[in-house]
């Protein structure tokens, strides 16, 4: 029997090199808890129905004295990643039945490491979304209490991994949907600098936000995804060098925005479970400063812009054309309108209205263009601040996982965002670690710890991430 | 925003709605504008919007990928003769 409640990825490999266990063996212990878990949780809306051979070939593999750090470790991947001649919907009705025609550059690397993939995982529609109540296919429930959601939008990838039916995962992050969910589900969730790992064949929502991070249950495990998928990629425009962005001088210390992480709407045991954090930071042997962010509290507001603007241009090739669902109208405009009726959820079509309106002639310039304005200040204002500071941290956010169906207002679901969506609009990376518990009516609900380097530190937030857990 | 601008919202993002959710998405989108109106007040000196724009340049080479021409005719919803069938435009 293998132990899957206490291994991680670096121990899996220890063992499967060792051949302790075989990749099949491990592959067969994880279906075996999807068996058990998926139906309740609804953290993947499909297992692939080839793991075994995957995992065979990666016997093959090792029996040839191949070894990486992914080889033959079970993976969940976001249904909003492309994987050739799979299925791909982004949770949404209009991409039910579509097949990705491509490999994702991500996945291209972690075929070459030899990970296995387990299956999709279920989000909210088009990555709309801080709960995963918006995917098209049911919401994920949170592992630790089941009546709550999961966070999202990449819920179902941090489900698995939380309730081990995955050993890590890919999650996409527009606003901190790698995060949050991270933070609800007490895992670590890692989004990387702004074009630090390629995009190329991810479903695009917010194209000057969105990123693909990682998911795993500690910081090393969430580094060793990482290390696999990042790295400059001609296919995708925006991607980074590893040179682009020099490397900071270390200074030992953190800032924290107390006015942000102080102001109302953030819960009392979110604040009481930070501030001990950061005492334990400074036991670390940080030196804590309390640092002033300018306009950081119009940060969501201009997120709540930018993003619709994005994405609403984004989802206008979804027409029913060339793939996906098609409804039949009396014309070609009657079979558009049908088919994005029945194909977008909810909250996908206020976002899309949402951004069309934000953008059209007459209110351009008085939402979006101070929008970019108000997001160049605080890009300045975080440049600003990483002079005097390495990481900045905060809560990941406000409050722990709500009931499912609890907040019907989309403003109070969008607040959830307030502390993450700093790190996309800036485009640095940020990393979000388990930091203690809450207890809600007799469950204890997982609270998480962001932390945020300048554009390229990532190996500073794993640094951290690594002695905060130790005293944990 | 009124009615009468969802309507017009809706028919530039070729959305059909029911009366019922163009009253929903109403209150809504009054609901949203209100909260990030707060961009308007945002405090700046000098900050001129970046939009962080450089050309990627690269040699003009063929470079072979893999596509699956089968797998992305087989997903046209109507086609003849292999090619993608779509209503009349004009």
């Amino acid at each position: 029997m293998i132990d899957i409640a206490k291994l991680t990825i670096a121990e899996a490999r220890k063992k499967l090199d060792a051949k302790e266990f075989s990749a099949v063996d491990l592959a067969q212990a994880y279906l075996d808890e999807i068996k058990k878990k998926n139906k309740e949780l609804n953290a993947y809306l499909e297992i692939f129905d080839d793991v075994l051979e995957q995992a065979k070939e990666v016997d093959a593999r090792i029996a040839k004295g191949e070894s990486y750090p992914l080889l033959g470790i079970p993976m969940a991947i976001k249904d909003v990643i492309l994987i050739k001649g799979r299925r791909v919907s982004a949770a949404s009705k209009i991409l039910e039945n579509y097949r990705a025609t491509y490999d994702a550059t991500v996945i291209t690397k972690l075929k070459k490491q030899g990970a296995v993939f387990l299956g999709r995982t279920n989000m909210d529609e088009f990555a709309m979304g801080g709960s995963t109540e918006n995917s098209a296919f049911g919401p994920t429930r949170n592992p630790h209490d089941t009546r709550r959601v999961s966070g999202g939008s990449s819920g179902g990838s941090v489900a698995a991994v939380a309730s081990n039916m995955a050993l890590g995962a890919l999650g996409s992050d527009t606003g901190g949907s790698v995060r949050e969910p991270a933070s609800f589900c007490g895992i670590v969730g890692m989004k990387p600098t702004y074009g630090r790992v390629s995009r190329y064949g991810l479903i695009a929502m917010g194209s000057s936000l969105d990123c693909i991070g990682s998911i795993a249950k500690n910081t090393e495990d969430a580094k060793i995804i990482y290390d696999a998928i990042y790295g400059h990629d001609i296919l995708d425009s925006t991607s980074i060098e590893d040179t682009t962005y020099a490397k900071p001088q270390i200074k030992k210390v953190i800032g924290v925005p107390w006015d942000l992480v102080n102001m109302e709407g953030v819960d009392v045991k979110v604040k009481e479970n930070f501030k001990q954090s950061i005492s334990k930071l400074e036991n670390l042997g940080f030196k804590i400063n309390d640092i002033s962010i300018k306009n950081i509290d119009m940060a969501l507001a201009t997120y709540y812009i930018i993003m619709p603007a994005e994405s609403s241009t984004n989802l206008s090739r979804f027409d029913g054309m060339r793939y996906g669902l098609h409804k039949d109208g009396k014309d070609l405009l009657e079979d558009y309108r049908l088919t994005k009726r029945a194909g977008f959820g909810k909250e996908v079509r206020r976002r899309i209205l949402l951004g069309t309106y934000v953008l059209s002639s007459g209110y351009y310039d008085a939402y979006y263009g101070k929008a970019q304005i108000a997001r160049s200040a605080l890009k300045e204002e975080f440049a600003k601040a990483f002079k005097d500071v390495d990481i900045v941290a905060t809560p990941t956010a406000p409050f722990v996982a709500w009931k499912i169906g609890e907040k019907s207002d989309p403003l109070s679901v969008y607040l959830a965002d307030i502390f993450t969506i700093t790190a996309n609009m800036v485009g640095i990376p940020a990393i979000s670690i388990p930091s203690g518990f809450s207890e809600v009516e007799g469950k204890k609900l997982p609270l998480g710890i962001q932390f945020m380097a300048p554009h390229g530190a990532e190996d500073l937030l794993f640094e951290v991430g690594k002695k905060f857990e130790t005293v944990l | 925003m009124e009615i009468k601008d969802v309507e017009n919202l809706a028919n530039l993002s070729r959305i059909e709605l029911s009366e019922e959710e163009k009253q929903e998405i109403l209150k809504d989108m009054k609901g949203i504008l209100e909260y990030v109106k707060v961009v308007e007040g945002v405090q700046v000196e000098d900050t001129k919007p970046e939009y962080n724009l450089r050309n990627v340049w690269r040699d003009d080479e063929i470079i072979p990928r893999e596509f699956s021409h089968e797998l992305i005719t087989e997903q046209f919803p109507a086609s003849q003769d292999g090619f993608l069938k779509v209503k009349k435009i004009l």
